[in-house]
């Protein structure tokens, strides 16, 4: 694991379109099963168990039991994270807001 | 005094950012400002090359101290004088490594009303669900600077 924390093992499970898909469709209707999250996909069960799992070690989906089967969801905590990238931008608009003020109210 | 940074709606949307703010000069100005390439430019901290004209690309690049190795490309979707401009661009697109022309933009516009002693600017940039979560994630990325251009490395990782 590396020293700098968790960050670079979240941008490498990141890093794959399989795993993004995975990812937004549990983001659209989590939690589902493997055999939903495999349909539609050209991709095997036991290939998407292992994506999920990769997502899983970096924290980004989490299973649980449901009745008898497993399903998988989202971990939102992790994902929140993600969502400083929108509160940095933001941050930029305000600069950028600002300097306008600057170069119009002169 | 007049002038405020809002952010209305930023603990719900993950696909929008609005600001407004008031700005103490007439709207003739502000659109100026705005709609001119240079005078953006100048504000923007970014030299285009060009002007802006509806469906037309400008370029340019970011005069931001730590961020001149970006260029940026804005596409004009529309200018309605003095009341609404708008183009599509990569939002955060500062890694030089990194081809970001496959993937999405996201939509920011301008919106100029009168209002009292000078005039109304909301900005909203839009769009930003459809941006790969990989980048969006990316503002860890500056925060953490120790492994800028590690993450391929790093993928063996997770395999």
């Amino acid at each position: 694991m590396s020293s700098k924390g968790s960050a670079a093992p979240l941008f490498a499970a990141l890093g794959d379109a399989t795993r993004l898909r995975l990812l937004g469709r549990l983001s659209a209707g989590g939690p589902l099963s493997i055999t939903r999250l495999s349909e539609g996909t050209g991709v095997t069960r036991q290939a998407i168990t292992r994506h999920l799992h990769a997502l899983g070690r970096v924290g980004l989906v989490r299973n649980a039991r449901r009745g008898r089967e497993r399903v998988w969801d989202l971990n939102r905590e992790r994902l929140e994270r993600a969502k400083r990238y929108l509160d940095q931008i933001a941050a930029q608009w305000d600069d950028a807001a600002e300097r306008l003020r600057a170069f119009v109210e002169d | 005094m007049a002038v405020n940074t809002e952010t209305p709606n930023d603990t719900k949307s993950t696909d929008r950012i609005e600001k407004r703010v008031v700005l103490r000069a007439p709207r003739t100005r502000v659109w100026r400002a705005l709609t001119n390439a240079a005078e953006f430019g100048t504000w923007f901290r970014v030299k285009l090359e060009g002007a802006f004209a509806e469906g037309k690309p400008v370029r340019g690049r970011l005069s931001i101290p730590s961020y001149e190795h970006v260029t940026l490309e804005l596409l004009v979707e529309r200018i309605d004088p003095e009341r609404y401009f708008s183009y599509r661009w990569h939002p955060y697109a500062v890694d030089p490594a990194v081809d970001y022309s496959t993937e999405p933009t996201t939509l920011v516009e301008f919106t100029l009303e009168d209002t009292d002693g000078g005039t109304a600017l909301t900005i909203v940039e839009s769009g930003f669900d459809r941006i790969p979560l990989a980048r969006r994630a990316e503002a860890f990325r500056m925060n953490d600077n120790g492994w800028t251009g590690q993450i391929k490395q790093l993928a063996k990782y997770v395999e």
